[in-house]
C-alpha cells in the first residue's frame, strides 16, 4: 500500500505531521491490530446473521406444514402428542405474558424508585455503597432464582402466608422473581440516564423555586427519558427471553393462562424443556422448537422497535 | 435424566453390597472368562476384560444398568460401561443403527422397531431384568383420594377428558368439587407409553391439558405442592419420596391394591405393574469379551443389582427364564 515510504521516506511532503502519519500506516504491527479488530467487529454480525438464518430455515419447513395462521390464532399447543397435534403458539405467548408483565409490575416501581433516589436524594457516599449492592443481584445466577420461585416464594410466601391458591407452578411466583431479577438492569440504567443529566438544569429549576420533588419529576424525568425507557425495554427483553426461572417455577403445561395463579407454559419454558427431550431432528415435532424461537425473537425485535421509536419521539435533546 | 438421585442414592448401598459381593463376583468372573476360553474365538487373555460397553435407552431402567455397571466394574476396571438414557424408543432407534451394544427398555420392542433391527440384520436377545410398578400418587394432604379404580382413572386421563373433567365431582360424584390439577410424565417417557396403553387403552392416547415434565422430579415437586394434584410415575421414585407424597390404591375389578413390591411381583397390581428389559445385541455378546462378561454378571448378579436401584427384583421363575436366556446367548 504505502510505496510511497517504502520508496525512501516522504517526497516531497513537508511537515513532521505527514511524516508521523505515513510512519503509522507503514507499521505493520497497526495493520494487524486493525485487521484483528475488525475480524471481532465483523465476528459478532456473522454471527447474529447466522443465528437468524439457522433460525428460519427450519421455521420455514415447519410453516410449509403447519399454516401460519393456526400457528398465531391457536389456542391449543400439543406438537408431542402423536395424533393429537396442535400447533396453536398462543398459550405458550399467554405464559410468556403473564411472567413479563408481572415481572415489569415489580421490576419497574421498584426500580425507578431507585434510581430516582440515588441520583437526586441519596448522599454521595450512600450512593456509592448501594448501587454496587443493586448491582449484586444482577449477579445472582437466574437458575438460583428460579430455585428460590419454586422453593420459597410459591409454598412460603404465596401459599403459607399469602393464603394464595397457588401450586408448586405458578406464573406469579415466576414472574414476581423475574422482576426482582430486573429491578437492577432498571435501576442502574435509569440512575446513570438522570445523573448524566446538566446539573445546570436543576439549578435552574431550584432558582426558580422549585422543590427537590418538582425538580426531579418535571426537570430531569424528562430530561433523562430516553436513558429511561432503553432500561424499561432491555429490562422487558430480558423478561422475555429469561428462561431458567420460568421453566423451573412457571410450570410445564402450554394453556391460555387466565390468571397469575395458574401455572403455564412460556415460549422460552417450552424451548427448553423441548431442546433436552430427545426430538429427531427434520421431524415436525423438532421444527417446533425453531417456529417458537424465530416468533420470540420476531416479538423481542418488535417491541424494541417500537420502543426505539418512542424514545426517538419524547426525547428531549439538550 | 429421570432418576438420577435413585442411581445416587444407590451409590452407596453398591460400595457395602461390593463388599459381601467380591467372593462371589469372583466367581463368576472365573465362568465369564472359563466360557470365553473355552469358545476359544474371542480375545479374552485371562481375568483381565478390557474395553467398552456401550448402553442406551429407559432412564427408568438407565439407573438399574449403571447400579449393575458400577458393582460390575468393583471387580473389572478395565471394561468402561457408558449408559445413556435416550429414552426406550431413542434408545431401539441407535441399537438398530448398530451404535450401541446393549439397550435398555421398559417395554417390550415395537414391531417397526424389531423391522429395522431386522432390516440392519442386527439379531438381539430380549432380558427382563426387573419388574417395575407405576404408581399413582397424589398430595400426603389429600383426605379423599385413596383408591381409584381403572375406570376412574381412564376417565381422568382419556383424550375425550381434556377441557372437560375438571373438577373431582366429575370423576366420582363422593368427591368434593376441587379443581384437579394433574403431572405426567411426557411423551418420550416409556412410563407415559405403558400408563396410557394399561389405562386408556391405546399407546399414546392422553388428554394433553397436564403438566407433562420428562423429569420425575417436576412430578414430585408438583404433586406435593397442592392438595388437589395427582400424578403417576415409576414406583420406586414413590418411594423415594413417601414422605410427601402418597400412592393412590388401583382396583382394577378385583378390589383396591396398594402398590408394593409384593403385589408388583406376583401381578396382583395390575395392570400397573410391567416388566423391564435389557435387550442385547447377539453380536456384541459373541464377539466382544467385555460385552459377554458384563451380561454374564448382570444375569447372575441380577438381584443384587435391582436391589441397589431399588427396583422391584424378579421372583424365581423369572430368575430362571433370565438365566436360560443368557446361557442360551453364548452357545
Amino acid at each position: 500500500m504505502s510505496t510511497l515510504t517504502a520508496g525512501g521516506g516522504p517526497v516531497g511532503r513537508p511537515g513532521p505531521r505527514a511524516a508521523v502519519i505515513t510512519r503509522q500506516h507503514s507499521r505493520p504491527g497497526e495493520r494487524v491490530t486493525m485487521v484483528a479488530i475488525a475480524a471481532a467487529a465483523g465476528f459478532s454480525v456473522l454471527v447474529t446473521v447466522g443465528i437468524v438464518l439457522a433460525l428460519l430455515f427450519p421455521a420455514v419447513e415447519f410453516f410449509r406444514q403447519v399454516s401460519i395462521v393456526e400457528f398465531l390464532t391457536g389456542t391449543r399447543w400439543t406438537p408431542r402428542f402423536a395424533g393429537q397435534e396442535s400447533y396453536g403458539v398462543l398459550p405458550l405467548v399467554t405464559g410468556t405474558l403473564w411472567t413479563t408483565f408481572i415481572g415489569l409490575l415489580i421490576a419497574v416501581p421498584f426500580g425507578l424508585g431507585a434510581a430516582v433516589y440515588l441520583s437526586e436524594y441519596a448522599h454521595p457516599r450512600v450512593r456509592k455503597t448501594l448501587k454496587p449492592i443493586l448491582e449484586i443481584l444482577a449477579g445472582i445466577p437466574s437458575v438460583v432464582y428460579g430455585y428460590f420461585a419454586l422453593t420459597f416464594v410459591a409454598p412460603v410466601l404465596l401459599n403459607d402466608l399469602l393464603n394464595l391458591e397457588v401450586g408448586s407452578f405458578s406464573t406469579l411466583a415466576a414472574g414476581l422473581v423475574l422482576g426482582v431479577m430486573i429491578i437492577p438492569t432498571v435501576a442502574s440504567l435509569s440512575e446513570d440516564a438522570m445523573s448524566a443529566v446538566p446539573q445546570a438544569l436543576r439549578h435552574g429549576s431550584f432558582a426558580l423555586g422549585a422543590n427537590r420533588m418538582r425538580t426531579t419529576l418535571r426537570v430531569v424525568f424528562p430530561a433523562a427519558v430516553s436513558g429511561i425507557m432503553a432500561s424499561i425495554v432491555l429490562a422487558l427483553s430480558r423478561a422475555i427471553g429469561e428462561t431458567m426461572i420460568v421453566a423451573l417455577a412457571a410450570g410445564t403445561q402450554p394453556r391460555m393462562v387466565a390468571s397469575p395463579l395458574e401455572a403455564g407454559q412460556t415460549m422460552t419454558g417450552f424451548i427448553a424443556q423441548t431442546a433436552t427431550g430427545e426430538s429427531t431432528p427434520g421431524t415436525l415435532s423438532y421444527d417446533t422448537l425453531y417456529a417458537v424461537g424465530l416468533a420470540l425473537f420476531v416479538l423481542t425485535l418488535v417491541i424494541n422497535i417500537i420502543s426505539i421509536r418512542l424514545v426517538r419521539r419524547f426525547r428531549e435533546a439538550y | 435424566m429421570n432418576r438420577r438421585t435413585l442411581s445416587r442414592a444407590a451409590l452407596p448401598v453398591a460400595v457395602v453390597l461390593s463388599l459381601g459381593l467380591a467372593a462371589c463376583g469372583g466367581s463368576n468372573e472365573a465362568e465369564a472368562t472359563g466360557g470365553g476360553t473355552a469358545a476359544g474365538t474371542s480375545g479374552a487373555t485371562g481375568a483381565a476384560v478390557t474395553g467398552e460397553v456401550v448402553a442406551d435407552g429407559s432412564s427408568t431402567v438407565g439407573p438399574l444398568t449403571e447400579a449393575a455397571a458400577e458393582l460390575f466394574r468393583e471387580t473389572n476396571s478395565g471394561v468402561n460401561i457408558t449408559v445413556q438414557t435416550s429414552g426406550t424408543g431413542g434408545g431401539f432407534e441407535k441399537f438398530c443403527q448398530g451404535q450401541t451394544d446393549m439397550s435398555n427398555a421398559s417395554r417390550p420392542i415395537k414391531d417397526e422397531e424389531k423391522a429395522i433391527c431386522d432390516g440392519a440384520s442386527i439379531a438381539y436377545t430380549e432380558l427382563q431384568v426387573a419388574t417395575d410398578a407405576l404408581t399413582v400418587v397424589t398430595s400426603k394432604d389429600n383426605t379423599f383420594l385413596t383408591c381409584l379404580t381403572t375406570a376412574e382413572l381412564k376417565k381422568l386421563w382419556e383424550p375425550a377428558a381434556e377441557g372437560k373433567v375438571s373438577t373431582w365431582n366429575q370423576v366420582n360424584p363422593a368427591f368434593p368439587n376441587e379443581k384437579i390439577e394433574l403431572f405426567g410424565p411426557g411423551t418420550d417417557s416409556g412410563t407415559f407409553d405403558y400408563f396410557t396403553a394399561e389405562i386408556n387403552g391405546e399407546e399414546g392416547a392422553s388428554r394433553t391439558d397436564y403438566n407433562a415434565s420428562e423429569d420425575d422430579n417436576v412430578i414430585v415437586q408438583g404433586v406435593s405442592g397442592s392438595k388437589n394434584a395427582l400424578g403417576y410415575f415409576g414406583y420406586t421414585y414413590f418411594e423415594e419420596n413417601a414422605s410427601t407424597l402418597k400412592a393412590v390404591q388401583v382396583d382394577s375389578g378385583k378390589g383396591c391394591v396398594t402398590p408394593s413390591v409384593e403385589t408388583a411381583q406376583d401381578g396382583s397390581y395390575a395392570p400397573l405393574a410391567r416388566p423391564l428389559f435389557v435387550y442385547v445385541k447377539n453380536a456384541a455378546y459373541t464377539e466382544k469379551p467385555q460385552v459377554k462378561a458384563f451380561v454374564d454378571w448382570y444375569a447372575a448378579n441380577d438381584e443384587v443389582a435391582t436391589k441397589a436401584a431399588q427396583f422391584v427384583p424378579l421372583n424365581e421363575t423369572q430368575v430362571t427364564a433370565l438365566k436360560d436366556a443368557v446361557a442360551k446367548l453364548g452357545s
